[in-house]
Formats: C-alpha cells, sequence, structure tokens
C-alpha cells in the first residue's frame, strides 16, 4: 500500500512542480471552447438543439483528461530514458503495484487538468446543474483518467523511444477523441458512425459528464459506469502484463 | 551467494555474453573487469533480474533471476553505471522514495537517509532538485541511494566513474566496512583498476564476452609477470581501443544532453 502510495506521491509532486506544463496544456482546451463555442453555438441553436456550451463544455473536459491521461504513458518511456525506471524495476516489489501507483498518479493528475478546464469553462458561461450530480462527475472524470493512462502505458510499456510513442498515440487519440460525441451529438447519426461510436470508451465518458454536469444524456449513467469498469478491467490486464516484461 | 554457468547472451547478430561461468563466495568482493563493451553491465543486467539471458544458468542467492525474480530481487543492491534517480524530485525525497521501495523499516528511514546523505556530503544541499546538481553530487546520491539497505549482495557498475580520489577512497572504505562488518557479498566493475588490486578479494577480467582470467590480483600479477594489476590487464586484454554499441537509449541521452548544452 505504502508502494502505491510514494509512486502516486511522485507524479503529484512533479505535476505541480512544472507550472509551465500546467499552464501550457490548458491553452488547447480554452481554444477548443472559444472558438467552437462562439463559432458554432449560434448555429447550434438555431437548430433547436438548445445551449451548444452546455453540450460542449462537457466534451472539453474529456478531452484534457483523454490527452493528459494517454499522454501519461510518456513518463514511462522518459524515465527509462533518464534511467529512473530501472530503479523500479530492480526494487523487491511486484510491478503491478508499481504500475497501479504510477496510473493512480497520473489519472489524478489528469482529473486535476480536467477540473481546471471545469472551472475556466465559467468564463464562456457554462453553469453546474446539479451540485451533487457534479460530485458523480468527479467519479466519472476518474474513471476516464484512469482508463486512459493505462491505455497510455500499455502502450508505452512496450516502447522505447518518445517519437514512436508521439505517432502511435496521436494515431489513436485523434479518433477516439472525434469518435466520441464530444462535439456532436449522438442521435441521428449514421448507423456505420453509430457503431464506430458504440464501440469508444471515450463516448460513455463523455456522455456520463453531460449527464452529470449538465442533464444531456444519450445512453443511461449505469450503462456508462459498467461500460468504463469493464473496460478499465481489461485494460489492467493487458498494462500490468505489458509493464512486468520490460527490459531494460 | 552468485554462481554463473555457461551464461551466453545475444543480441540479434551480436554476441555479448559468449558461454561464461564463475562464482562468488558468500562475503566476498569480486572485481569483474574489461574494457568497453566487454560484457560486464550486460552481465550484471543479467544477474539484477532486468534482461534475460539467451542461455545459461544463474543462481542469485540461490534464486533464479529469471524465474524467482522476486526472491532474488530482495537479495541484493544496486548503483548503476548511469542515472537512475528523479531528476525533478530533490536528493531528500529520491532518497525517501528508495527507502520505501526497498522496504526499509519506518522507523530507520529518516535516520539511515541523513547518515548516508552527510556521509555522500550531500546533506545540505537535500532540499535542492536533483537536475540542478553536478554529474559528481549525482553520482554520490546514486551510491548514497545503493547504500541504503543493507543487502546479502551489492552491485556496483563503476560506482566512482567520474568521481575524484578523496571520494573515491571514502566510498570504498565504506564498502569495505559494510563487506566486514555485514558479511555483504560485493560485485563490482570499474575502470579505476587500482580499485579492484586494493579492494577485491578476486578478479575476473573478461572481454569480447569470455572470461580470459580468475583470481586474486596476486595470482594474475604472477600469472602475467607484471607487477601491478593495471599492467596484467592490459597484458591480457591488448592495447587495441574499444568501442562500445549505442543503444537507442543510449543515443537519445546523448542528444538530451547536447540539447541542454
Amino acid at each position: 500500500m505504502e508502494i502505491i502510495y510514494i509512486l502516486w506521491w511522485r507524479q503529484i509532486k512533479r505535476y505541480f512542480r512544472s507550472k509551465a506544463r500546467i499552464i501550457g496544456s490548458l491553452g488547447q482546451p480554452l481554444l477548443f471552447m472559444l472558438a467552437f463555442g462562439f463559432g458554432f453555438g449560434p448555429i447550434y441553436a438555431k437548430a433547436g438543439e438548445g445551449n451548444y456550451i452546455e453540450f460542449l463544455v462537457p466534451g472539453i473536459i474529456a478531452m484534457s483528461i483523454l490527452f493528459t491521461a494517454t499522454f501519461f504513458g510518456l513518463e514511462i518511456i522518459w524515465d527509462r530514458q533518464f534511467g529512473f525506471l530501472k530503479e523500479m524495476l530492480v526494487a523487491p516489489v511486484s510491478r503491478i503495484q508499481i504500475m497501479i501507483g504510477r496510473c493512480l498518479g497520473g489519472a489524478t493528475v489528469a482529473v486535476l487538468q480536467g477540473l481546471i478546464v471545469l472551472g475556466l469553462s465559467y468564463i464562456i458561461g457554462f453553469r453546474i446543474h446539479d451540485f451533487l450530480a457534479a460530485i458523480a462527475s468527479l467519479v466519472f472524470m476518474f474513471l476516464i483518467a484512469f482508463l486512459f493512462t493505462l491505455f497510455g502505458t500499455a502502450i508505452a510499456s512496450s516502447l522505447k523511444d518518445v517519437q514512436g510513442f508521439q505517432l502511435i498515440v496521436n494515431f489513436l487519440v485523434m479518433p477516439i477523441f472525434f469518435l466520441s460525441g464530444a462535439f456532436f451529438p449522438l442521435s441521428d447519426l449514421p448507423k456505420a458512425i453509430m457503431t464506430v461510436v458504440k464501440f469508444n470508451p471515450l463516448s460513455y465518458g463523455v456522455d456520463a459528464l453531460r449527464g452529470t454536469l449538465g442533464n444531456l444524456n444519450h445512453f443511461s449513467l449505469m450503462t456508462d459506469f459498467s461500460v468504463l469498469t469493464f473496460v478499465i478491467v481489461i485494460l489492467l490486464l493487458a498494462a500490468s502484463f505489458l509493464f512486468s516484461k520490460i527490459e531494460v | 551467494m552468485i554462481k554463473v554457468s555457461n551464461l551466453i547472451k545475444r543480441f540479434k547478430d551480436f554476441t555479448a555474453v559468449d558461454d561464461i561461468s564463475f562464482e562468488v563466495k558468500s562475503g566476498e568482493i569480486l572485481a569483474f573487469l574489461g574494457p568497453n563493451g566487454a560484457g560486464k553491465t550486460t552481465t550484471i543486467k543479467i544477474l539484477t533480474t532486468v534482461l534475460k539471458a539467451t542461455s545459461g544458468e544463474v543462481l542469485i542467492n540461490g534464486f533464479d533471476p529469471e524465474k524467482e525474480k522476486y526472491d532474488a530481487r530482495k537479495s541484493f543492491g544496486i548503483v548503476f553505471q548511469d542515472a537512475s534517480v528523479d531528476e525533478e524530485l530533490t536528493a531528500y525525497e529520491n532518497m525517501l522514495l528508495h527507502s520505501i521501495l526497498y522496504r526499509l523499516p519506518k522507523k530507520i528511514r529518516a535516520e539511515k537517509i541523513r547518515q548516508l546523505l552527510e556521509f555522500v556530503e550531500l546533506w545540505d544541499r537535500k532540499k535542492e532538485l536533483v537536475k540542478n546538481f553536478s554529474g559528481g553530487m549525482k553520482r554520490r546520491l546514486e551510491i548514497a541511494k545503493g547504500l541504503l539497505h543493507h543487502p546479502k549482495i551489492l552491485f556496483l557498475d563503476e560506482p566512482t566513474q567520474g568521481l575524484d580520489p578523496q571520494t573515491r577512497n571514502h566510498i570504498w572504505e565504506y564498502i569495505r566496512k559494510m563487506n566486514k562488518e555485514e558479511k555483504m557479498t560485493v560485485f563490482f566493475t570499474t575502470h579505476y583498476i587500482e580499485e579492484a588490486e586494493k579492494s577485491a578479494d578476486r578478479v575476473v577480467i573478461i572481454d569480447h564476452g569470455k572470461i580470459l582470467a580468475i583470481g586474486t590480483p596476486d595470482e594474475l600479477k604472477i600469472k602475467t609477470g607484471k607487477n601491478n594489476l593495471e599492467d596484467a590487464f592490459i597484458e591480457l586484454t591488448g592495447r587495441q581501443i574499444r568501442e562500445e554499441l549505442a543503444d537507442g537509449v543510449d543515443r537519445m541521452r546523448q542528444r538530451r544532453s547536447q540539447i541542454r548544452r
């Protein structure tokens, strides 16, 4: 337990020490909120769908969690290159504990990023509907974050260089993001796209955030929760396996 | 304490370790010497469970580092040839993290960390981020970290590289003391042959993945007819200068240090 805690603590320390990274990583979500929020807002309203900002903000929060969490995998590659990975890998502790501690740290950092974006969204006029439900949104933010840290970790465990990781991740993360309904409503989608959306775990995360921060579910919260948990279990197994195979 | 028989490690078409066998007795200090690229670090990586052997048998404190990783890892400590500290943490935080990873009892942690940081003269700078340290300071922290817990076997891969003679002597005294008082087995590599001559009970000389000679420093001197170990070493391994193959990670580090400059 202490092992998991200390590795979580390490990630948190590292996060708060890199102020530039915190601020830098907020640029993209802020830009998306401004450009899309004000750009598409009027069209969305004309189409009779209501308030676009309310629709968009949970999607942007999910986006920043997705990016922060997946790119957390890079930390493993950096640790390999700076040598710190060795320190952890020869320690007389199970690698699963090490991996879980790291990923919980990475997930916490991603949730913090999500919360900052939520705070920023107040600038463009987003408001939480129901305070209690918003607390439940924290659970979902964490599930999304944990899911994608495991995803990034699984990929990074089998790679040695940063460039390779960035290529693969960009190739996977962009479709995950665009085909999650973060920008558009899931009703009335062509069947083919809807099938892809249904197999995308982020769709359920975005949906759950919309349900808890606003009031705009497509699936039920129970479905969202079950799907996210199920995918987490699978990724936990995959990431544990790949992480335990790392050689230096 | 360590038993290696017919160990082979191949990387694609390159044989880094070519059928070596040796033993290290309990409480012994063994120097593992060889020119660059001889296969020293590869051997240490296999002994310390982070690299799989192609074939051969290894026992660390009676455990197979491939099949009984966990038990093997509990038996040893290691000071790596290159960095293994987290540069974004302070010296103290690195020590704390290490002491928890190596399950040092909570009661003695703070005391032990202070003792070792004082020993390598970094106690005054314990709150500084490691990335602001000089090369020598990082090296000292690395050693302090490796000595935090008292394992049955201590691996040291060129521990004193780049340190001044004062610090090197200081550190070797400590290692010899731990070896005497706690019967700790020490397995080390170095390019400072005089360190081996001074501290090692026995020496293994390896080159091109093969063992050329095993014996006490005196035996090797007699065998080659030289009067110091360095000459004996050169006599055995030849005068040719070696290139070490850099893997992706090494190249990346080099690039990074160039950018930093």
